[in-house]
């Protein structure tokens, strides 16, 4: 085979087995953005039967190369190899064709179909020819969703689902199509260790069948520890392709950004006694009346950050739209002193609540409007934003400036819009919004989800010193270290439930992740319990 | 990319400069030609039917009823794209206007008030009805969750049957004398909006309530544009589940636009009975709420484009009464105003898929004219190929440009 002779020449690593040509190659990929240049003479070659990490900063690329590879975009030069042949994707479907998937770094769910009817979408399967034969379908859904441990109801609505249910909806839907070929685009962004571990375990198997699989993080331990293969993006073009065993995580972060690996410790504790925003008996109830957040009571001293640790989808997402008023709930919310329970949600923002949600393409951004526009969002009825009835653009803009600086958004300038950011970038805007105006409360979910190493390191700094003067913060992360290095207290969420109390000098992520899972207590009736330092579930000693 | 077709058709995305010159022009000479295929396949002479219309609209009397007409189009095409800001399809603008007209036509003719009182108390009485009858769509969609699409369509045949029902003499009519026709009892001149002669060489009267449609305009694009109020309806129309975590009450918005959409088509008969008819009749026009929509949509929702839509739909309406005269079938002036929305929905689109291509390679020029492909930049030989000085200050340099 001439062409595997000619591949293997140039792909990496030595590699010259016969018949086993990379799986992927690509060569010289060029991809332009008005303003921007996402790619430069990309080289990456996969090897079949590889976990294969693509890392590198925020808008260095990662995303746009993944999208022209799975045939979303079309690259401006270069050429793609799959199997050692050439090949010229037109759409998705051609990729899908050649056995590709792809799982984006945002949800591609229809909100409101379910969740067997979004993954059969566009390849359903069909009875005699002609009605869609729903019973294969859940069938080979469940088959799959057991195989891998992916836990997927098929009848759920999407828009009822969290954000890590959502990709694992989104995984399944890509093996439901066969691919052999696996693109996952920060997959494990919002999933704590366990799940990870399981995610990874899961994807091992899938590996030891021959397929290949390239994934997205910036979770550099994760990288070192599931990854066969790393290749590092900067500024759109590869500069490095390294062997894990080869590297640690802080070279791997000085080949990303030049930059040390941060640590979120905050030990200085600027607590004070002035309750900032109390939860009391806060219960949400679902659709079938059965409570999602149960009978939850907190409260957070100004200069306080509380963390709430858990597996996604206990009730997290749930409690925070409770809080923002933007679901119905029972229970006392006081904020300052002041019951709010009764409040709007636009009433509670210019009360002092910040908000970072969790799902920032839902409800962060517009995606269509520009970036000053955005700054405006959720603060429509403050300064700098307004005058009266009036916007005040000049005011807006300059702060998105301001903004964009100090955050350091790299975008070509705040007239583009949100939607040509790079995911970590428009984080890094959302999180500069709800800083600005002196929030009293901070809701903060993910805070820094798929933001690279040194822009977290920046959010990090940008909570402490807020918190040093007197910001209460309400922290959701699936990133153990990022809770347990911010938090003042630390509680575990399960199944709507505060069930333990932790002190996050004492505890490692292992066991606060063991806790989070409820492993071995008596699952059923979590009471809330007061764990001292020498933490925690009874999963320890099971 | 990134914005769809809907946003580019409802004009959520903007082109600037030259090229949002070149995308009507674009549709005229599209239309044009399509047109004149048409006229020729029928058997019409082309340029001379075209003469024709431009001599027959430069006349001053037709001239004054292009700008008449144009004014009540002008106001319909508002009211329905205050909806459409908020992918709100508010489709019974028709019956509004038509119920609001009937009763402000009967309370205008039932008063005795002086001049602009009476011109004002019945323009009010014309807007709450437009304002109310509109709500009910709008409660209908907040509170059960009834696409607006279908409860306006039902509202118009509601409104239709109920105005019939009013307008008997045992109700609001009295017979129109000499004829058989019946309408409200005519509006006294203190109950009258005066028009002006503004075109030289006719006696014939501009209405006098083109000004307030141009006020609408601004009110409308002040509105959209500069008020926090019109942040919210733009954030709504742009992602819902965003607008409601910013604080936004979601259901407000759609009640109170749709009142302000119906408002404003409650104004859309007052051109007519205020500045001509000065009775609601049997032979009211109708269906210019529908006529609103299509030059809506031509004008893109901002307020210059819906004028210039509304003046060019009213100048082909005028002009068919002379092609009927010179033999030509009138329908070919409705076959014009379809190929004309359609030329202006395929010209955009088009447009815009030319700036987003040509920024492309603008950008790809820049770079390499900058930026000479560094050299070396071979294929990665091997694990621990370490960063490249060379290629990533050279990127950089792209990056900002
Ligand atoms: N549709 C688009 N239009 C314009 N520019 C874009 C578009 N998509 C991406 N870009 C730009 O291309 C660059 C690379 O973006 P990309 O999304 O690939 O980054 P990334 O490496 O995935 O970053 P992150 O880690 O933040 O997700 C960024 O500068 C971004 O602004
Ligand atoms: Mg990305």
């Amino acid at each position: 085979m001439e062409e595997a002779a000619i591949s293997t020449s140039t792909s990496s690593a030595g590699t010259a087995e016969p018949g086993t040509e990379p799986a992927v190659q690509l060569e010289g990929i060029t991809k332009r953005f008005p303003g921007v240049v996402a790619n430069r003479d990309i080289r990456l070659s996969v090897r079949r039967g590889h976990v294969h990490a693509i890392v590198g900063e925020n808008g260095a690329g990662k995303s746009t190369l993944m999208k022209i590879l799975y045939g979303m975009q079309r690259p401006d030069e270069g050429e793609i190899r799959v199997n050692g042949a050439p090949v010229h994707f037109r759409t998705p479907a051609d990729a899908i064709a050649a056995g590709i998937g792809m799982v984006h770094q945002h949800f591609m769910l229809a909100d409101n179909l379910t969740v067997l009817e979004n993954i059969i979408l566009g390849s359903e399967p069909r009875r005699f020819g002609a009605g869609i034969d729903f019973a294969e379908a859940r069938r080979r859904i469940k088959e799959i969703s057991d195989a891998y441990g992916l836990g997927v109801t098929p009848d759920a609505l999407v828009e009822d689902l969290g954000v890590g249910a959502r990709q694992r909806v989104e995984i399944l839907k890509v093996l439901y199509r066969g691919a052999r070929i696996l693109i996952l685009d920060e997959p494990t962004a919002v999933l704590v260790p366990q799940e990870v571990d399981e995610l990874f375990d899961n994807l091992r198997g899938l590996v030891r069948e021959g397929l290949t699989i390239i994934f997205i993080s910036h979770k550099l331990d994760e990288v070192l520890s599931v990854a066969d293969a790393i290749t590092v993006i900067r500024r759109g073009t590869t500069v490095a392709s390294v062997l894990p065993k080869d590297v640690t995580a802080r070279r791997l972060a000085e080949l990303m950004v030049g930059s040390e690996l941060p640590s979120p410790e905050t030990r200085e504790s600027t607590v004070t006694s002035d309750v900032a925003l109390s939860v009391h008996g806060l219960t949400v109830r679902g659709d079938a009346g059965r409570p999602i957040v149960d009978g939850v009571s907190f409260d957070i001293h100004k200069g306080e950050v509380l963390g709430i640790a858990g597996v996604e989808g206990n009730g997290q997402a749930e409690l925070v739209e409770a809080i923002m008023g933007m679901r119905p709930a029972e229970g006392v919310i006081t904020l300052g002193g002041r019951d709010i329970s009764a409040w709007s949600t636009l009433r509670r923002r210019e009360g002092g609540i910040g908000y970072i949600p969790e799902d920032r393409h839902r409800h962060g951004l517009l995606l269509d409007a520009p970036l000053w526009e955005n700054r405006i969002l959720g603060h429509q009825t403050r300064k700098p934003n307004v005058k009266g009835p009036w916007i005040d653009r000049a005011g807006a803009r300059a702060d998105t400036q301001r903004i964009v600086e100090a955050y350091d958004v790299r975008t070509p300038g705040i007239d583009v819009i949100a939607a040509a950011l790079s995911g970590g970038n428009q984080q890094k805007l959302i999180v500069g919004r709800e800083m600005s105006g002196d929030p009293v409360v901070l809701i903060a979910s993910h805070p820094t989800r798929g933001v690279d190493v040194g822009a977290q390191a920046a959010i990090w700094d940008h909570l402490r010193s807020a918190r040093a003067a007197g910001l209460a913060v309400l922290l959701i992360s699936a990133d153990l270290d990022e809770l347990i290095g911010l938090s003042d207290s630390l509680k575990v969420i399960l199944r709507g439930r505060m069930v333990a109390d932790v002190d996050p000098a004492d505890v490692t992520p292992e066991r606060l992740g063991s806790a989070m899972t409820g492993a071995g207590g008596d699952r059923d009736t979590p009471a809330p319990e007061q764990l001292g330092p020498a933490v925690t579930g009874a999963g320890e000693e099971a | 990319m990134s914005s769809s077709f809907t946003d580019r058709l409802l004009g959520k995305v903007r082109l600037g400069g030259l090229l949002a010159l070149a995308a009507p022009l674009l549709a005229v000479v599209f239309a044009g030609v399509v047109t004149s295929i048409i006229l020729a396949l029928t058997g019409n002479p082309p340029l001379e039917t075209l003469r024709l219309l431009l001599d027959y609209g430069a006349q001053s009397r037709t001239m004054v009823n292009i700008i008449n007409l144009a004014t009540t189009y002008y106001i319909s095409a508002l009211a329905v794209a205050i909806g459409f800001r908020m992918n709100l399809f508010n489709i019974g603008v028709d019956g509004q206007y038509r119920l609001a007209a009937l009763v402000a036509a009967a309370v205008g003719g039932a008063l005795v008030l002086p001049a602009p009182l009476h011109v004002g108390v019945t323009i009010l009485v014309a807007v709450a009805v437009g304002g109310l009858w509109a709500s009910i769509a709008g409660l209908l969609k907040v509170t059960r969750g009834v696409s607006e699409v279908i409860s306006t369509i039902m509202l118009n045949a509601i409104a239709t049957g109920l105005g019939a029902w009013l307008l008997t003499t045992d109700r609001l009519a009295v017979a129109v004398s000499g004829s058989n026709n019946i309408g409200t009892k005519p509006i006294p001149p203190s109950g009258q909006f005066p028009g002006f002669a503004l075109i030289p060489g006719t006696q014939a009267k501009v209405f006098g309530f083109v000004v307030v449609a141009a006020l609408l305009g601004v009110a409308y694009y002040v509105l959209f544009n500069r008020t926090r109020f019109g942040f919210d309806m733009r954030a709504t129309g742009r992602s819902e589940s965003a607008a409601v975590a910013s604080g936004v009450s979601v259901k407000k918005m759609v009640l109170i636009t749709m009142i302000l959409s119906g408002a404003a088509a409650g104004l859309v008969g007052m051109p007519q009975l205020l500045g001509a008819s000065y009775s609601y009749s049997l032979d009211f026009p109708t269906g210019l709420g529908f006529t609103g929509i299509a030059i809506a949509l031509l004008g893109r929702n901002t307020p210059v484009g819906i004028a210039i839509g509304a003046l060019l739909w009213s100048y082909l309406d005028n002009s068919s009464d002379i092609l009927d005269l010179e033999g030509i079938p009138k329908e070919i002036v409705i076959i014009m105003q379809g190929t004309i929305v359609l030329s202006v929905i395929i010209a955009y689109e088009l447009v815009h898929r030319y700036r987003m291509a040509a920024e492309q390679r603008r950008v790809s020029r820049q770079l390499s004219a900058e930026s000479p492909s560094p050299p070396g930049s071979g294929p990665n030989s091997g694990p621990n190929f370490g960063p490249d000085p060379a290629s990533d200050s050279a990127s950089e340099e792209g990056a900002k440009a």
